[in-house]
C-alpha cells in the first residue's frame, strides 16, 4: 500500500468504513436524529405510560393464577388440536407445491421468464408476514382453518422453494448429462439424478418447517384463520385474563415441545 | 461408487432391509397422520374446491391498485418503520444486561445464568402478536404498545446472539490491553468493544429487518403501524387500497432487507 | 532493577505454580528463563506485573514495591513494564496503529482514548517504531490481516512504545516457525540494547536461550534450580532442569501411583 508522504508524521486518522470522519459523524448524527424523530413522532404520552405501569401490574395480577372452566378447557383443547392439524396439513401442502416452484426458480434448469415467475412467487411469499397472508386468505375463502392452511402453506412455499432451488442450482450437472446421454426423458432426469441428491436435506427442512408452522398456527387465528388464536383473542376481548394467561402458557409449552421434538428429529435424520 | 465390484453391484440396495422397513413405516405413519389431520379439520370441501378461484377473484378485484391512496398511507408506513426502529433500539438496551447474564464467561453465578437463559427462551416463545395483545391491554391501542411488543419479543433473540458473541471474547486480547496500564474503562473500549462490535451491528440490523415485517401486522390488534389501515380497508372491502398497501409493505420490506444485508456485509 | 523476593503462587485449583522464588534482573541484561512446560515460567512473568496476583512474596521495580500498590498505582506501574505475549494478543479487529498506540493508554484520558485522539508525539513515535520493526506502511491494516511474524512485531512495537523500564516476554516465538523465530529474537534483543533496558524472557528452547541471553535462570516445578551465565549451562545443569525435574504430568502420575501403593 502506498503511504501518503504528505501526511505529517505526527498525524494519524483511523480509517473508517465511511469516506472520512466527517461523513461518519454525519451518518451517526442522522441515525440518532432519526431515532429521536421516531420517538417524537410516535408521541409517547408520558402520563399514559405512567398509568400503563399501574395497569400492567393490574393485568399481571388479573392473569394470575392461570385458570379456566371446563367449557373453556374444551374450547382450548379444540383450538390447540386444530392448530396442530393445520400445521401438519399446511406443511405437506406447501412442500408439494414448492417442488414445481423450486424448479421454476432454479437458474440452471428454468428458462428466463419462468425463472422470474418462480423467483417472484418466492419473494412475495417471503416478504409478507404470515398474518398478512392469513388476513387476505380469510377474505378469500372465509373464516376457519382452511384460510390458515392456505396462508401457512403459501409461506411454506416461499421458504422451501428458495432453499430447494438453491440446492438444485448446486447440483452436479455432470450427473444430469450422464443420464440424459443414455436417453432418459427430462422427467426421468429429474427423478433419477436430482431427487436422490437432495432428499435427506428435504426431510430435515420439512421437520424444521413443521416446527415453524406450528408456532404460526397458534396465532393466525387472531385474524380468523383457525386454531387457538381466536380463542386467545376472545379471552382478551372479554377481559378474561386468567384464561388468556392459561392459553399463552399452553402455547409456550406447545412451541417449546415442538422445538425440542423438531431438533431431536432433525438430529436423527442426519 | 465405481470401485464396487460388478457382481456386488447387481444386488446393491440403497438401504439395509431393516432400515428400509423403518423408512416405510415412518412414511406410512406420516401419511396416516396427514389423512387423519385433513379429515379432522372438518373443512368444507365446497370451499376447498373453490379456494383457488376465490383467491384469483380477490386479486382481480384488487387490480389496479389505488394510486391516490398512496398519500394516505405515507404516515402509517412511516409509523411502521418508526416502530420497528424504536422497538429494535429498546430491545438492544434491554438485551445487553440479559446477554451478559446468559454468557457463561460474564454471568455472576449459576442462578443468574439460568435467569438469563429463561428470559431468552420465554420472550422468544411468545409470538409478537400475543405480546401486542398484552401491551394493548396495558397501554391502550397505539404505537406505544407496538414498540413494546416488538422490543420484548426481540429481547431473547438479541440477547442470545449477543451472549454468544460475548462468550467468544478472547481474554488474551483484553489482558494485553490491561497489561499496558490501561484503566478498566479503557480496557473495555480497546479490548472488548472491538471484539463484540461486529456481532452487535449485525444482530441489530438483522433483528431490525425481522421487526420491520412484524411492525406491519401488530396493527391487527391495534398496536399501530400500517396494519391498522390494512385491516380497516380489508374490512370495508376496499380492495384497490389493500393492493396499494400490500405493494407498499413489499417495498419497505425489500428495502429494509437490502439495507440490513448491506450493513451486515460491511461489518463482517 | 527488578527484584523478585520469595514469591509464591497457589492457584485456586490448588496448583502450586511458584514455590518461593527469588531472583534479580539489573542493568540492561537479558535474562532468559528456561524450564519444562508447566514449570511456572508464565506464572512468574504474570506475577511480576500482577496480571496474576501472587499469593505471597515481593516484587520490586526500582524503588517501587509492585506487590504493595493499590490498583490505581498498579496501573501507573504497569506502564513501566512492557509485556510481549506468547500468542501475540493483538486486538484483532483494530488497526496496527491502534494496537501500537494502545501501549500509550496509561498516559491518556479515557475520552481521548475513546476518540482515538492520540498525542502527535506518540503517533510520530509509533511510526518510527513501526519502521524500526520493519512494518512501515501497514499501520492502517487490521491486525487480523497480518502474518504471525508481523503480529509479533506489532506486539513488540506495542511494548516498546510504552518506553518501559523493563521488557517482560513470554515465549515470544512458540507460535512462530524457526526462521521467523530468529528474526523476532534478533529484533527484540537489538531493540532492548538500543533502548538500554533489561529483558526477562521465557524461552522453551534451550538453544535460543543460550544464544541470546546474558544470563539463564532454570525453573523446575515452581522452583529455581539453576542460575548462571549462559555458557555455564552445561549438560548437568540441563539434566537438573529438564530430566530430574520431570514434567508436571509425569510427577503427578508418579505421586498418584505412590499414594495408591501406600494405601494398599
Ligand atoms: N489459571 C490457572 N489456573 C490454575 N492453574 C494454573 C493456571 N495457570 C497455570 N496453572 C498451573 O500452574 C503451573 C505452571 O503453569 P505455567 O506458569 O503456565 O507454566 P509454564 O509457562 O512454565 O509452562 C501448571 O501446573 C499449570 O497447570
Ligand atoms: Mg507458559
Amino acid at each position: 500500500m502506498a503511504t501518503r508522504s504528505d501526511v505529517a508524521d505526527g498525524e494519524w486518522e483511523r480509517p473508517t468504513a465511511f469516506y472520512n470522519r466527517t461523513t461518519k459523524y454525519l451518518v451517526y448524527t442522522a441515525v440518532v436524529a432519526f431515532v429521536l424523530y421516531s420517538l417524537w413522532s410516535i408521541g409517547i404520552p408520558i402520563d399514559r405510560f405512567r398509568r400503563g405501569i399501574g395497569a400492567g401490574i393490574d393485568l399481571v395480577s388479573n392473569m394470575l393464577p392461570p385458570a379456566l372452566t371446563p367449557v373453556q378447557f374444551e374450547l382450548m383443547v379444540q383450538g390447540i388440536v386444530e392448530s396442530i392439524l393445520m400445521s401438519i396439513v399446511a406443511t405437506t401442502l406447501g412442500i408439494i407445491v414448492s417442488a414445481p416452484v423450486a424448479f421454476m426458480a432454479a437458474n440452471n434448469l428454468a428458462p428466463r421468464p419462468v425463472y422470474f415467475v418462480g423467483r417472484g412467487i418466492i419473494a412475495v411469499s417471503r416478504s409478507f408476514h404470515e398474518l398478512i397472508v392469513a388476513i387476505v386468505m380469510v377474505k378469500a375463502v372465509g373464516f376457519g382453518p382452511l384460510a390458515g392452511v392456505l396462508a401457512l402453506g403459501f409461506k411454506t412455499v416461499g421458504f422451501f422453494a428458495k432453499l430447494l432451488s438453491e440446492e438444485i442450482e448446486d447440483i452436479d450437472t455432470g450427473q444430469m448429462q450422464a443420464i440424459e446421454a443414455v436417453g432418459g426423458s427430462r422427467m426421468q432426469v429429474y427423478l433419477y439424478s436430482v431427487l436422490p441428491q437432495i432428499v435427506p436435506r428435504i426431510i430435515g427442512l420439512s421437520i424444521y418447517r413443521l416446527d415453524i408452522n406450528l408456532r404460526h398456527s397458534t396465532v393466525v387465528g387472531i385474524v380468523g384463520a383457525g386454531g387457538i388464536g381466536i380463542t386467545l383473542l376472545n379471552s382478551f376481548q372479554k377481559y378474561d385474563f386468567q384464561y388468556s394467561s392459561m392459553i399463552i402458557l399452553v402455547i409456550v409449552g406447545i412451541v417449546m415441545i415442538g422445538e425440542a421434538a423438531s431438533a431431536y428429529a432433525r438430529r436423527r435424520v442426519q | 461408487m465405481s470401485s464396487e465390484s460388478s457382481d456386488a453391484g447387481a444386488q446393491w440396495e440403497r438401504f439395509e432391509p431393516r432400515e428400509r422397513l423403518l423408512r416405510y413405516l415412518v412414511t406410512l405413519g406420516a401419511l396416516v397422520v396427514l389423512a387423519a389431520s385433513w379429515r379432522a379439520m372438518d373443512i368444507n370441501y365446497g370451499y376447498v374446491a373453490s379456494a383457488p378461484q376465490e383467491v384469483m377473484d380477490l386479486f382481480t378485484r384488487m387490480y389496479p391498485p389505488n394510486v391516490m391512496y398512496t398519500r394516505e398511507i405515507a404516515r402509517p408506513l412511516l409509523e411502521t418503520i418508526n416502530i420497528s426502529i424504536l422497538g429494535t433500539a429498546l430491545a438492544i438496551v434491554m438485551a445487553l444486561p440479559v446477554a451478559f447474564l446468559s454468557a457463561s464467561n460474564t454471568t455472576p453465578n449459576r442462578a443468574t445464568y439460568l435467569l438469563g437463559k429463561f428470559i431468552v427462551s420465554f420472550t422468544r416463545s411468545v409470538n409478537v402478536i400475543i405480546w401486542a395483545l398484552i401491551f394493548v391491554a396495558v397501554f391502550g391501542p397505539g404505537a406505544l404498545a407496538g414498540v413494546l411488543a416488538i422490543a420484548v419479543r426481540s429481547v431473547g433473540f438479541t440477547a442470545k446472539l449477543l451472549g454468544e458473541a460475548i462468550e467468544e471474547i478472547d481474554p488474551g486480547e483484553v489482558e494485553a490491553i490491561r497489561a499496558t496500564g490501561a484503566s478498566t474503562l479503557q480496557t473495555f473500549i480497546y479490548g472488548i468493544v472491538p471484539q463484540i462490535k461486529p456481532a452487535f451491528i449485525s444482530v441489530a440490523t438483522f433483528r431490525w429487518d425481522i421487526n420491520v415485517r412484524a411492525s406491519t401486522i401488530i396493527g391487527f390488534v391495534g398496536a399501530g403501524g400500517i396494519g391498522v389501515a390494512l385491516q380497516t380497508n380489508i374490512n370495508y372491502f376496499k380492495w384497490d387500497a389493500v393492493l396499494t398497501i400490500l405493494i407498499a409493505i413489499l417495498g419497505i420490506v425489500l428495502v429494509s432487507e437490502g439495507v440490513s444485508a448491506y450493513l451486515r456485509r460491511k461489518v463482517s | 532493577m527488578l527484584t523478585v523476593n520469595d514469591i509464591k503462587k497457589v492457584y485456586d485449583s490448588g496448583d502450586q505454580a511458584l514455590k518461593g522464588l527469588s531472583m534479580e534482573v539489573s542493568g540492561n541484561e537479558i535474562v532468559s528463563i528456561i524450564g519444562p512446560s508447566g514449570a511456572g515460567k508464565s506464572t512468574l512473568i504474570r506475577c511480576i506485573n500482577r496480571l496474576t496476583e501472587p499469593s505471597s512474596g515481593e516484587v520490586w521495580l526500582g524503588d517501587t514495591e509492585i506487590t504493595a500498590l493499590s490498583s490505581k498505582e498498579l496501573r501507573k506501574a504497569r506502564r513501566d513494564m512492557g509485556l510481549i505475549h506468547q500468542e501475540f494478543n493483538l486486538v484483532e479487529r483494530l488497526t496496527v496503529m491502534e494496537n501500537v498506540l494502545s501501549g500509550r493508554l496509561g498516559y491518556m484520558s479515557t475520552l481521548d482514548a475513546f476518540r482515538r485522539n492520540f498525542d502527535s508525539e506518540d503517533i510520530a513515535k509509533a511510526r518510527a517504531v513501526l519502521r524500526r520493526v520493519g512494518l512501515e506502511g501497514v499501520e492502517n491494516d487490521r491486525a487480523d490481516e497480518l502474518s504471525g511474524g508481523q503480529r509479533q512485531r506489532v506486539g513488540i512495537a506495542r511494548a516498546v512504545i510504552q518506553r518501559p523500564k523493563i521488557l517482560l516476554v513470554d515465549e515470544p516465538t512458540s507460535a512462530l516457525d524457526p526462521e521467523t523465530s530468529i528474526e523476532v529474537m534478533d529484533l527484540l534483543t537489538e531493540i532492548a540494547r538500543e533502548d538500554d533496558i533489561p529483558v526477562l524472557i521465557n524461552i522453551h528452547e534451550v538453544d535460543l536461550a543460550t544464544e541470546y541471553a546474558d544470563r539463564v535462570v532454570g525453573l523446575s516445578d515452581g522452583e529455581l534450580v539453576f542460575e548462571g551465565d549462559a555458557d555455564e549451562l552445561d549438560e548437568r545443569a540441563k539434566d537438573i532442569i529438564y530430566r530430574d525435574g520431570q514434567s508436571r504430568e509425569e510427577r503427578d502420575a508418579a505421586k498418584a501411583e505412590q499414594q495408591a501403593s501406600a494405601g494398599e
